[in-house]
């Protein structure tokens, strides 16, 4: 027996009725993990979650800041770049180096956009999207959080 | 030094305790909490919150890095683990000492030291403490030597276990090595330590526990005890001061105990030291350290009107142990009551979800430490623990009294509770009287079972 589109809609219906907020479902080799619209608490962003999600590691990009209020994107569609970990955030390579990146670089999905630092080591940051650097959020040198919106990405070709 | 700016390392009621006595003291305070705790009670009392990692404590409230990272990044002068997590991680006392940071605590050296319950129970009789007949066997022979010298039934003991975690009921000797074999590769996954030792089990043993506070350089004096006997797989439910029915020679005696075991450490910061009494042979043997802040430390702070965790602050900031012994006057009897979202008709089987509301009893010596309101989640990832129900009086018939009013004043809705189950043990006779048995609570829900069974056939 496998899920049927009928059954998903179902086990959706099922979870809109409960108290829980997300549900993972593991049968005959089949994973299903449903989420309530808003999984987020309270404090989330302002601006509408309409970025495609960075693939692996990143936090849902919803999620801001517990405390900074980040500020609203300069114009819609962009897409946050957030951090996955709570560091010391570094925009270049080596203190005096040029920055990975500026407002108006290309980057690709992989391409390294900043190093947070936890006790010495040392992880790179990747933009997890293509497109054009439209906003540089997070200061050099300063703590981001786990979540933390470091930068906007207008996605493109 | 002086403590200025504190990061709080822990979630829950205990972090929002944690924080009450910080700004009480006029101490900043900055959260590190989890994605799913973003908005959380503590979250909203703490003067900042930093967000440290995923909903998963293994990806976040576990990090040892992470967390020293964010205390550095807000200026943090201390760090408070609170329990669980990383309280008892020798690995963040001793990075914080590295990087000078305060942490609020014992020594990473002195939470390695009780850690090994090995070594504990060594520390233990050096310092003049009774102890389980027993002792480390390090292969099958040795076992059967020492098993048949104590006598059965026994009880093999993790090293690095604890809590009840590790532990193995052996009543035959032949059974013995099949059993020495099981426990030591359990052993090994769960702790990464195959060590084991052998100790006699107590039939009828209460759990009684000492508070202490230290001031590291080898002054000690203890809160008095505290009754945790009413537990169910090892989980206290119900905890008391003063310990029903013990003479006032047995209580000094286990007292001094305590303070000597904790003196030889030159033990920094609170800590607890625990005893199982033998009821039948009219002794007490030390069982472990905790080396933290425990949960059930307000029924202590209800007899004393000592704030331990604002003792914990002064001791690390430098100011020492601000009581002496004879300062320290118990009065009346506090009694606590763990609320938990979890199920009793199905087992006590955790209830996570949305809390619809949360009604908490008040007046007269009642204390509810709770991170739960109206509107509040309890996730999936932590432990089920709600909120304590503390409760003060005279004595230990106008406690109950009280905790019975509390407990019908309490009202939990969107999630299962157990405030009816405690209400029932309340009820019960047997505890009423006082000073059961680590066995009382398994055999109470046993006797429950068989009534609602032979209720149900009606």
């Amino acid at each position: 027996m496998s899920l049927t589109a009928k059954d998903v809609a179902e086990i959706m219906r099922l979870l809109e009725s409960s108290s829980f907020d997300s549900l993972s479902l593991e049968m005959n080799g089949v994973k299903l993990h449903l989420q309530r619209g808003s999984a987020a608490p309270a404090r989330t962003s302002a601006v509408p979650a309409t970025a495609p999600q960075s693939e692996s590691e990143a936090p849902p990009n919803a999620v801001n800041s517990a405390v900074k209020k980040t500020k609203p994107a300069s114009e819609p569609g962009l897409a946050d770049v957030a951090s996955s970990l709570l560091g010391t955030f570094y925009r270049a390579p080596k203190p005096g180096e040029p920055p990975f990146v500026e407002v108006g670089a290309n980057v690709e999905e992989n391409t390294v956009i900043g190093i947070i630092e936890v006790m010495k080591l040392m992880n790179s940051v990747r933009a997890g999207v293509k497109g054009v650097v439209a906003e540089i959020l997070a200061e050099n040198g300063e703590l981001v959080e786990y979540g933390e919106i470091l930068m906007r990405v207008r996605p493109g070709a | 030094m002086a403590i200025r700016r504190i990061l709080i390392a822990n979630r829950g009621e205990i972090a929002a305790r944690v924080i009450r006595t910080c700004h009480a003291l006029g101490i900043e305070t900055v959260l590190a909490a989890s994605y799913a705790d973003l908005d959380s009670l503590p979250a909203r009392l703490a003067h900042r919150t930093v967000c440290i990692g995923p909903a998963h404590p293994a990806d976040s409230y576990l990090k040892v890095e992470t967390i020293l990272q964010a205390a550095l990044g807000v200026k943090a002068d201390a760090i408070h683990p609170g329990y669980g997590f990383l309280s008892e991680r020798p690995a963040l006392a001793r990075v914080c000492e590295q990087e000078g940071v305060v942490f609020i605590g014992p020594t990473a050296a002195q939470i390695e030291a009780v850690g090994d319950k090995l070594r504990a129970r060594a520390e233990a009789e050096a310092a003049g403490v009774p102890t389980a007949p027993g002792g480390a066997v390090e292969n099958v022979n040795e076992a059967m030597v020492l098993g048949r010298e104590i006598g059965p039934p026994l009880l093999i003991k993790a090293v690095g276990g604890g809590g009840g975690r590790g532990m193995k009921r052996v009543d035959r000797l032949e059974d013995l090595p099949a059993a020495m074999d099981m426990a030591a590769a359990e052993a090994g996954a769960a702790f990464g330590d195959t060590r084991v030792y052998l100790e006699r089990f107590v039939a009828r043993g209460r759990h009684v526990e000492v508070q202490i506070l230290g001031d590291g350089k080898g002054r000690v004096v203890h809160l008095g005890e505290r009754d945790c006997s009413v537990q169910r797989r090892y989980q206290k439910l119900i905890e008391e001061t003063p310990a029903p029915g013990l003479s006032a020679d047995f209580r000094a005696r286990i007292h001094k105990a305590a303070v000597q075991f904790t003196e030889r450490l030159s033990y920094r910061s609170a800590g607890t030291v625990e005893f199982l009494v033998d009821v039948d042979r009219h002794g007490f043997y030390f069982l472990e350290m905790n080396a933290r802040i425990q949960v059930e430390h307000p029924v202590t702070e209800a007899v004393t009107g000592v704030d331990i965790v604002a003792e914990q602050i002064a001791i690390a900031g430098g100011k020492g142990l601000r009581w002496k012994q004879k300062d320290i006057r118990r009065k009346g009897c506090a009694i606590e009551c763990r609320i938990n979202a979890e199920d009793p008709a199905r087992d006590f089987h955790p209830s996570p979800g949305t809390v619809q509301a949360a009604d908490w009893p008040s007046g007269e010596g009642v204390r509810v430490d709770t991170h739960i309101f109206s509107g509040a989640r309890i996730p999936p990832y932590y432990d089920s623990l709600m909120a304590k129900i503390i409760v003060h009086a005279a004595d230990r018939r106008a406690a109950l009294e009280r905790m019975r009013r509390a407990l019908a004043e309490t009202r939990v809705e969107g999630v299962k509770t157990n405030v009816a189950f405690h209400s029932e043990v309340l009820a019960d006779p047997e505890f009423e009287k006082g000073g059961v048995d680590t066995g009382y609570l398994p055999r109470f829900l046993e006797k429950r079972r068989a009534v609602q069974e032979v209720s149900a056939r009606g």
